[in-house]
């Protein structure tokens, strides 16, 4: 992929770990970022099955998204927050949705919305990813098959209190995790693990 | 045959059924047929299938001129030929017919392309080949139309085919992941795309109308 660096970024030193620590004019800072940040969450929507239908509805006006800041949906990721991957994840769209959070400037946060976006869900077969975070981090993974409306507010309302816990002294929240020159996200054992089937699933042998 | 004869005319429709007049066309091609839940089904021979098809649909009296659907089926019992299946409909009569084509797994799967007869044929005889792994001699960009075209497993409908694929889910990940977003066309279509200022006038002015030619 056109965007994949070669080098992955160094982490932070323990040297510059020591000399960042969190000081009055920094938490000042923080706490007004943070609370701008959390309260104009831009989403990406990535709708693709039956979780797309109840987003929909959280958007609409019922349970209505604008009341939690997320004013607009975002439809380009250039101007986007948080990826909300709502719905199952085939292996064809999982280049698409890396090179779409790829495309979203930091700071960004990411929602896996539904049992399959979060786990493959009963979806244990040869076309289905095993769970977004093989092929981007997530950040709050809402249960459900579909999650209600209200599974989704509180899924938002959790982002909204990681957001509300960050902070600028630490160099590692920012970093951009990019596919490496393999063509791996993570590790493939980890990929495997995260892979597992569980559930009724166990007990079909891989040739069956 | 038994009671259940495809003959018998389904659906309530008056006069002779296709079965008959079948046989007297195309004699021992025609290897069986029965109604199923009133569903005319008749099995053809493979190196027939194109004639039988095209007869089918040019004969007054038959007109079965629309294509519903290719598809195959292969059985769990290994011994079992695998099937291609054409859901016939004729529109002009309103009765349906289906016509089963026995594929000894043996042998390579290979049948006859009906692409020249009904051209909605291309992407379902398409989905048959990425599903199944039949070819169809004659059709015009026999590719993987599901899958993508470097998916390297198989064909996923087969009965030999693992439920979760041949590959671990860490190769399937990175061979996903390594996969060109912007890749649309086939190689075939790229190559035609290349060479398109070489190609003679009426052949650009037909690409330039979308439509396509045979891909040798």
């Amino acid at each position: 992929m056109g965007l994949t660096d070669p080098t992955p970024p160094p982490g932070p030193s323990e040297a510059e770990l020591a000399g960042v620590s969190p000081n009055f004019l920094t938490t000042r800072l923080d706490a007004l970022t943070n609370w701008g940040r959390a309260n104009s969450l831009w989403p990406m929507p990535f709708g693709t099955a039956c979780c797309a239908i109840e987003f929909m509805a959280t958007a609409a006006g019922r349970f209505d998204l604008a009341r939690f800041g997320m004013e607009r949906m975002s439809f380009s990721p250039r101007q986007a927050d948080v990826l909300i991957c709502a719905g199952r994840l085939p292996f064809k769209l999982a280049p698409i949705i890396r090179r779409i959070w790829d495309q979203m400037p930091q700071p960004k946060w990411s929602i896996s919305m539904g049992a399959c976006a979060s786990s493959g869900g009963i979806f244990d077969t040869y076309t289905m990813v095993q769970g977004i975070d093989t092929i981007i981090p997530v950040d709050v993974y809402v249960p459900g098959c579909p999650p209600r409306p209200e599974g989704l507010i509180y899924g938002i309302r959790l982002l909204q209190k990681k957001i509300m816990g960050e902070t600028m002294a630490d160099p590692t929240l920012r970093v951009e995790q990019m596919v490496d020159r393999s063509g791996f996200f993570l590790p493939p054992a980890r990929v495997d693990e995260l892979s597992e089937p569980f559930g009724n699933s166990v007990h079909q042998t891989r040739s069956a | 045959m038994s009671e259940a004869h495809a003959d018998l005319a389904p659906n309530g429709v008056k006069g002779p059924g296709p079965v008959s007049a079948l046989r007297a066309a195309f004699g021992a091609s025609v290897l069986r047929d029965r109604v199923s839940c009133g569903d005319a089904i008749v099995w053809v021979d493979g190196a027939r299938s194109h004639d039988i098809l095209g007869w089918l649909r040019d004969t007054p009296g038959q007109e079965f001129n629309y294509l519903t659907d290719v598809t195959a089926v292969e059985y769990r019992d290994p011994e079992h030929p695998l099937e291609v299946v054409y859901q016939l409909r004729s529109l002009p009569r309103k009765t349906d017919l289906r016509v089963k084509v026995p594929l000894d797994k043996s042998a390579a799967l290979e049948v006859d392309s009906v692409w020249d007869l009904w051209k909605g044929a291309d992407w379902l005889e398409r989905e048959v080949y990425d599903m199944f792994g039949v070819r169809f001699r004659g059709h015009p960009d026999l590719r993987r139309i599901l899958m993508w075209d470097t998916y390297a497993e198989g064909h996923p409908l087969r009965k030999d085919f693992p439920l979760r694929g041949h590959f671990t889910r860490a190769e399937q990940t990175r061979q996903a992941l390594a996969a060109n977003t912007e890749a649309h066309y086939s190689i075939e279509e790229l190559s035609i795309a290349e060479a398109f200022d070489e190609l003679p006038e009426d052949v650009r002015r037909r690409l330039a109308r979308g439509e396509r030619g045979q891909v040798k």
